[in-house]
C-alpha cells in the first residue's frame, strides 16, 4: 500500500511540500499513503465525505471544524499540499528551527500559526473576531450537556470579557495571542509525526 | 532514643488513628524519658521543676485530702512531644523571620543548621544524644502525611502525562543509581582507597541501594522555592515519590541477599529479587488505587457527618499505607497512588469546605512534619558515637553519588528524547540531575541497617548525613542562583482564566482530530480512550450523580473564578458599601444593596437582613431619574434572561460585571483600576442601543429580515423613545419585579431550556410574538457548520451517516440557544447571523425573502 501510494508521489512534489512544512521524506510519504487510504474517489484530493468517513471524528465533538479548516474558503476539495500545510501546524517546534525562522520567514508551526488556526475554529464567518455567538456555538460542542445554556452563556460572557481589551465584546485575534500568551502552545498543539 | 516515641503520640492523635498497642508501647518507654527530660528541661530553661520532674510520682497513701498533685508523671509522653514540636516549628518561625537569609540559604538547610544548635544543646546538658530520628517514627509517622500531602496536590494531567519519564527515572535511575555507587565504592574499596573495612561487596551495594533515593521531602523544599518550570518539576518531583518506593525495595532485597551472605545467592535468588521487586513496587501501587477507590465511594456517602468528611480521607491514606507495610509491599508508593488516583473524585463529591478543610489539614501536617525532620536531621548528628571518619570513603562517596546521578540522568533523558514530543533540555536535565537532593529517607533506612550484619554501620551512617548535608545544604543553596545564571526556563505563573482552559480543551481536540486524520495511534488516543472509560464507569462509580453534572473542567473554572470574584465582592461591599449606602440614598448603591439582598441572601445573610428593610423607600424615586433607571434597567432585562435555578455565583458573576460599571462614581474610582475607563454615559448608552436592537429584531425579524438593520444601525436610535411605553415591565417599581421574579424562578428555570428569558414576565418582549417563531427556525441550518449546508446544497449529496448520527444533540440544542442569543449584547453576533441568514434566503426562507423585497 505504502509503496504504491508513495511511486504516485513525484520526487519532486515531495521537495517542494518538504521545503514548504517542513516535514521529512519519510514522514511525506507515510502522510501520503495515508491520504491516499483516505482518498475514496482516487482523484488525488479529499473531499468533506473523506474526512467525515473517518469513524473517530464522529465523536470529536470540534470534528466538523477541524474537517473544515482544511478547506480553503469556498472550496470542498483539498489536495496532498493543502492536506500536508494544515497538518504542518502541528509538528512540533525543534530548537534547530527557531533560528531559521528570521531568514525564510514563519514557519506553519510557528506559535503564531498554531494559534491562528485555533482561532480560525471558532471564527466561523472570517471576520478575524470571535463573537459571543460563535464562541457560544463552540462552547456548546464542547461541554456536556449538564450545563444550562445560561450558564454556558455567562461563561461565553465571562470568556470574552476575559480578553477583550477593546470593548467591542468580540475577541479578535491579537487579544486571543494576548490571553493565551502563557499558554505553552507550542507544547499543547503539537503531535508527534512517526519519521 | 526512647523520647521520638512519643512524638508518635501526638502524631497519632493528629492522624486520628491510636492504636492501643503503641500507647502501650509508649507507656514502657517513659520510664527512661523521665530522665531525658529533666536534663532537657534544664538545658531549654522550660519552667519545669527538675527536682520533682524526675521523681514526680503520685504519693501511694494519701494522708489528707490534696488540692494539687504534682503529676508530671502522666503527662510527661504527650507534653514532650508536644514541646518538640513546638520547639521545631519555633525554629521554622525563626528561619522565615529573616527574608533576606531565607533567600539565599533554603529554609530546609536553615532548619538543619538550627537542629544542629539544638543538638549541640541537647549534647551539652545530657553528655549524650538522647534525642534523634528514629526510623520506626519517621516512617510511620513523619513521612505519611508528607507523601500524601503531596500525591493529593499532585497536578494530575502533568503528573500522567508525564509518568513515562517518571517511571524511566524512578525504577532504571534508581537501580542505576544504587548498583553503580555500590560497585563503584566496592571498586575504590578493593582498590585500597579506604584502608581496611569490614565491608563486602554485597554491603556496598545496600549501602549504594539507601542512598540511591531523590528524597521527596528534600526536593519539595527546595524546588518550592525556585520556581522551575512544571515539566521540570513534575519530572524531580514525581521521581522522588515513586523512587522512594523502589529504593526501599531494593534496600530490603539487598538487606535479605546480605542476610543469606555471598555463597548462598544463587541464580534462583536474584530472580527471586527481581520479581519481589516487581511484586513489591506493582503491589503497592495496586493497593493505593484499591484504596482510592475505597475513599472515593466513601465520600459519597458521608454528606451527612460533613464534619469529619476530610478525616476519612486522612485516616484511609494513612491505613493505605499501613496495610501496605503490613503487607510488605511498597507504602509509600501505596500512599502515593491512593493520593492521586482520589484527588479528582474526592474533590468533586467532598462539600467544597470540607475539600478546603483536607487541604489544609494535610498541609499543616506535612509541612509540620517535614520541619520536624530536617531540625532532627541536624539534631541527629551531634552524636560523637555515629561519628566514624573515614575520608576515602567519605569523599568517594559523596562523588559518586553527584557523578553518577549525573550520568543516569543525562543517559536516562537522551533515551527518553528520542521519543518525546518536547525534547527536555540541556539545561533541563542538568537541573534535574542537580537537584538530586538526598534526605531523610536514605538517613532513616541507614539507621534501621542491623549492626549485627553491617559492623560499618556508623560509618554508613554518618557517610549518609554527610551525604544528605552536602546535597540539602550545598545543593540546595546553589541551586537557586544556578537556575537564574543557567536562565532555566521557569514556572510562568498562569492565573486561571476561562479562554485557558476553553482552548486548552480545544487543543486537545484539534489533536486528537489531527491523529485521527493522520491514521496514528498516538498519545492523545489514549487519553481520549481513558477520558471516555473514565466518564462512562469510572465516574459512575466514584462520583456523586450531582458532582458528575458539574465536573466539566470549563464550568469548574468558571465557578472557581466566580467564587473568587465573589469573595472579593463580599470583601469590597463591606468594606465600601455598607457605610456608603446608610448615610446616602444614592441610586447605584441601593441598586447594589438591593440585588445583593436579594438574590444573594442565601450566601450572604448577615448582608441580606442588614439593609433589607432599608432599600425600598429610594428605589421608586430612583427609577425616575434618568441615567440610573436605564441603567437599572438593563438590569433588570439581564437577570430575567437567568432564571434563578443556577447557582447563585452564576447570578453573581452577572451582577458583578454590572455593578462594577455602575456602581463606579460611588466609590472611589481608584479602586478598579478601569484603564479603559469610557465614559459611563457613554457606555449606558450603548448599552441600550444594544438590547434595544435585541427586543427590536426579535420582534421584526420574522416580518422583516434585519439585514438593514444592522447596515444602519443609527436607524435604531429612532426607536429608543417608542420603545419605552411599549414594555412597561421595564419602568416597574423596583422591588415588585424582584419578587415577581422570585417567585417565578422555580417555573422559569424548568422551561429556561427553551424560553430562558422573558417568557413569564414580558410578553410583548418578542417571544410569544409569532412572527419570532418562524425566525427561530432558520436558526438550526445557521448553526450547522457552514459547510454541512453547503454541501448539501452544492453537490447535492445526503447529509452522511454521521451528520445524521449526530442530529439528535446538536440542532435541537442549539435551537433552544436560540432565544438565548437573542438575548446576548453582541451586536456582531447579528450582523454575522444576519449575514448567514441572508446568505440561505434564497434557498430556504423563500417567503423572507419576498417580504424584505
Amino acid at each position: 500500500m505504502g509503496s504504491r501510494a508513495s511511486s504516485l508521489l513525484r520526487e519532486e512534489d515531495i521537495e517542494e511540500i518538504k521545503r514548504e512544512t517542513g516535514f521529512s521524506h519519510s514522514q511525506i510519504t507515510r502522510l501520503y499513503s495515508r491520504f491516499h487510504s483516505l482518498d475514496k474517489g482516487e482523484n488525488g484530493a479529499l473531499s468533506r465525505e473523506d474526512f467525515q468517513r473517518i469513524p473517530e471524528l464522529a465523536i470529536n465533538p470540534l470534528g466538523d471544524r477541524i474537517i473544515n479548516a482544511f478547506f480553503p474558503e469556498g472550496e470542498d476539495q483539498v489536495n496532498f499540499r493543502g492536506f500536508m500545510r494544515t497538518l504542518a501546524h502541528f509538528r512540533p517546534v525543534e530548537d534547530n528551527e527557531k533560528n531559521k525562522n528570521l531568514t525564510s520567514g514563519e514557519p506553519l508551526n510557528s506559535r503564531a500559526n498554531k494559534l491562528l488556526f485555533a482561532f480560525r475554529l471558532y471564527d466561523l464567518d472570517r471576520d478575524d473576531k470571535i463573537s459571543r455567538d460563535e464562541l457560544l456555538q463552540v462552547l456548546r460542542m464542547m461541554v456536556g450537556v449538564n450545563i444550562s445554556d445560561e450558564q454556558l452563556g455567562s461563561i461565553a460572557d465571562r470568556t470574552i470579557q476575559e480578553a477583550d481589551t477593546n470593548g467591542d465584546m468580540c475577541i479578535s485575534f491579537s487579544e486571543f495571542t494576548k490571553v493565551l500568551e502563557k499558554v505553552d502552545v507550542e507544547q499543547k498543539m503539537s503531535i508527534r509525526f512517526l519519521h | 532514643m526512647a523520647f521520638l516515641q512519643q512524638f508518635a503520640l501526638l502524631l497519632t492523635l493528629l492522624i486520628i488513628f491510636s492504636t492501643s498497642c503503641k500507647a502501650a508501647a509508649l507507656e514502657v518507654d517513659s520510664v527512661e524519658v523521665g530522665h531525658n527530660y529533666s536534663s532537657k528541661s534544664s538545658v531549654t530553661s522550660t519552667s519545669t521543676d527538675n527536682s520533682t520532674g524526675g521523681d514526680g510520682h503520685a504519693p501511694s497513701a494519701i494522708s489528707t485530702l490534696p488540692i494539687v498533685i504534682w503529676k508530671w508523671h502522666h503527662v510527661e509522653t504527650p507534653y514532650l512531644v508536644a514541646l518538640w514540636i513546638l520547639t521545631c516549628w519555633l525554629c521554622k518561625l525563626v528561619c522565615e523571620l529573616n527574608h533576606s537569609v531565607t533567600s539565599v540559604i533554603p529554609e530546609s538547610g536553615l532548619l538543619i543548621i538550627l537542629g544542629f544548635v539544638l543538638g549541640g544543646i541537647v549534647w551539652g546538658a545530657d553528655k549524650a544524644q538522647t534525642f534523634k530520628l528514629i526510623p520506626t517514627n519517621f516512617f510511620y509517622y513523619l513521612l505519611p502525611q508528607i507523601v500524601l500531602d503531596a500525591s493529593y496536590c499532585m497536578p494530575n494531567k502533568l503528573f500522567f502525562s508525564n509518568l513515562g519519564a517518571i517511571l524511566v527515572h524512578a525504577i532504571i535511575g534508581t537501580c542505576w543509581n544504587a548498583g553503580t555507587v555500590g560497585i563503584a565504592l566496592w571498586a575504590c574499596y578493593e582498590g585500597g582507597a579506604m584502608g581496611t573495612l569490614n565491608i563486602g561487596p554485597l554491603q556496598f551495594l545496600l549501602f549504594g541501594a539507601l542512598l540511591s533515593a531523590v528524597d521527596p521531602v528534600a526536593v519539595i523544599a527546595v524546588f518550592e522555592e525556585v520556581h522551575v518550570n512544571e515539566v521540570l518539576y513534575i519530572l524531580v518531583f514525581g521521581e522522588s515519590l515513586l523512587n522512594d518506593g523502589v529504593t526501599v525495595v531494593l534496600y530490603n532485597v539487598f538487606d535479605a541477599f546480605v542476610s543469606l551472605g555471598g555463597p548462598k545467592i544463587n541464580a534462583a535468588e536474584i530472580i527471586k529479587g527481581i520479581i519481589s521487586f516487581f511484586v513489591v513496587a506493582f503491589g503497592g501501587s495496586f493497593l493505593g488505587v484499591v484504596f482510592a477507590v475505597l475513599i472515593s465511594m466513601l465520600t459519597r456517602i458521608t454528606k451527612n457527618v460533613q464534619v469529619i468528611e476530610a478525616g476519612f480521607i486522612i485516616v484511609l491514606g494513612y491505613l493505605s499505607y499501613l496495610t501496605a507495610e503490613m503487607l510488605s509491599l511498597s507504602a509509600i508508593l501505596s500512599i502515593t497512588f491512593c493520593g492521586v488516583c482520589c484527588q479528582k473524585y474526592i474533590n468533586a463529591n467532598m462539600d467544597e469546605k470540607s475539600v478546603t478543610t483536607l487541604r489544609y489539614t494535610l498541609k499543616v501536617m506535612a509541612n509540620g512534619s517535614e520541619t520536624m525532620i530536617f531540625v532532627f536531621l541536624g539534631v541527629s548528628a551531634i552524636d560523637r558515637n555515629i561519628w566514624v571518619w573515614n575520608t576515602g570513603f567519605i569523599l568517594l562517596t559523596v562523588f559518586f553519588v553527584v557523578v553518577f546521578r549525573f550520568m543516569g540522568v543525562f543517559f536516562l533523558n537522551w533515551i527518553l528524547n528520542q521519543s518525546r514530543l518536547i525534547p527536555i533540555d540541556i539545561l533541563d536535565q542538568f537541573i534535574m540531575a542537580y537537584g538530586g537532593l538526598r534526605g531523610a529517607v536514605a538517613y532513616g533506612l541507614a539507621a534501621i541497617l542491623d549492626e549485627k550484619k553491617i559492623p560499618e554501620k556508623n560509618l554508613m551512617l554518618g557517610t549518609t548525613l554527610i551525604v544528605v548535608y552536602f546535597t540539602v545544604i550545598l545543593q540546595g543553596i546553589t541551586m537557586k542562583p544556578l537556575v537564574q545564571w543557567l536562565k532555566v526556563k521557569k514556572a510562568t505563573h498562569s492565573d486561571l482564566t476561562l479562554n485557558g482552559k476553553i482552548n486548552n480543551r480545544t487543543f486537545e481536540h484539534t489533536l486528537t482530530a489531527m491523529e485521527d486524520i493522520c491514521g496514528r495511534m498516538g498519545d492523545n488516543w489514549w487519553t481520549r480512550h481513558w477520558n471516555h472509560f473514565e466518564d462512562k464507569y469510572v465516574c459512575w462509580l466514584l462520583m456523586k450523580s450531582d458532582a458528575r453534572k458539574h465536573k466539566d473542567p470549563i464550568f469548574g473554572a468558571f465557578h472557581k473564578l466566580n467564587l473568587e470574584d465573589a469573595t472579593k465582592y463580599v470583601s469590597e461591599g463591606e468594606r465600601k458599601g455598607s457605610l456608603a449606602f446608610i448615610r446616602n440614598d444614592d441610586n447605584a448603591s441601593v441598586d447594589f444593596k438591593k440585588k445583593l439582598a436579594l438574590e444573594y441572601g442565601d450566601i450572604i445573610p448577615d448582608m441580606s437582613e442588614y439593609d433589607f428593610g432599608i432599600d425600598n423607600v429610594p428605589v421608586t424615586s430612583v427609577m425616575k431619574n434618568t441615567i440610573p433607571s436605564v441603567s437599572l434597567d438593563i438590569h433588570e432585562q439581564d437577570r430575567k434572561s437567568m432564571p434563578n435555578d443556577l447557582s447563585a455565583h452564576h447570578l453573581l458573576d452577572q451582577h458583578l460585571y454590572k455593578s462594577r460599571r455602575h456602581n463606579r462614581p460611588t466609590y472611589s474610582r481608584s479602586h478598579y483600576n478601569t484603564s479603559e475607563s469610557p465614559d459611563e454615559m457613554q457606555e449606558i448608552f450603548q448599552r441600550t442601543m444594544r438590547s434595544r436592537l435585541e427586543s427590536f429584531k426579535s420582534t421584526k425579524m420574522g416580518v422583516n429580515p434585519s439585514k438593514k438593520l444592522s447596515k444602519h444601525p443609527k436607524k435604531d436610535s429612532t426607536h429608543k423613545p417608542n420603545r419605552k411605553p411599549a414594555d412597561p415591565h421595564r419602568t416597574y417599581p423596583y422591588g415588585d419585579e424582584d419578587f415577581e421574579f422570585s417567585a417565578d424562578s422555580v417555573s422559569s428555570s424548568e422551561i429556561a431550556g427553551n424560553f430562558p428569558r422573558r417568557s413569564p414576565n414580558a410578553p410583548g418582549a418578542g417571544v410569544d410574538n409569532p412572527a419570532f417563531i418562524p425566525e427561530m427556525d432558520t436558526s438550526p441550518p445557521m448553526r450547522n457548520p457552514p459547510w454541512q449546508t453547503e454541501t448539501a446544497n452544492n453537490t447535492a449529496v445526503a447529509p452522511s451517516q454521521r451528520a445524521q448520527g449526530r442530529l439528535p444533540w446538536t440542532p435541537t440544542n442549539l435551537r433552544h440557544l436560540a432565544p438565548l442569543r437573542m438575548s446576548t449584547h453582541s451586536t456582531d453576533s447579528f450582523a454575522m447571523a444576519d449575514a448567514s441568514v441572508d446568505d440561505k434566503a434564497p434557498e430556504e426562507k423563500p417567503g423572507t425573502h419576498h417580504t424584505r423585497l
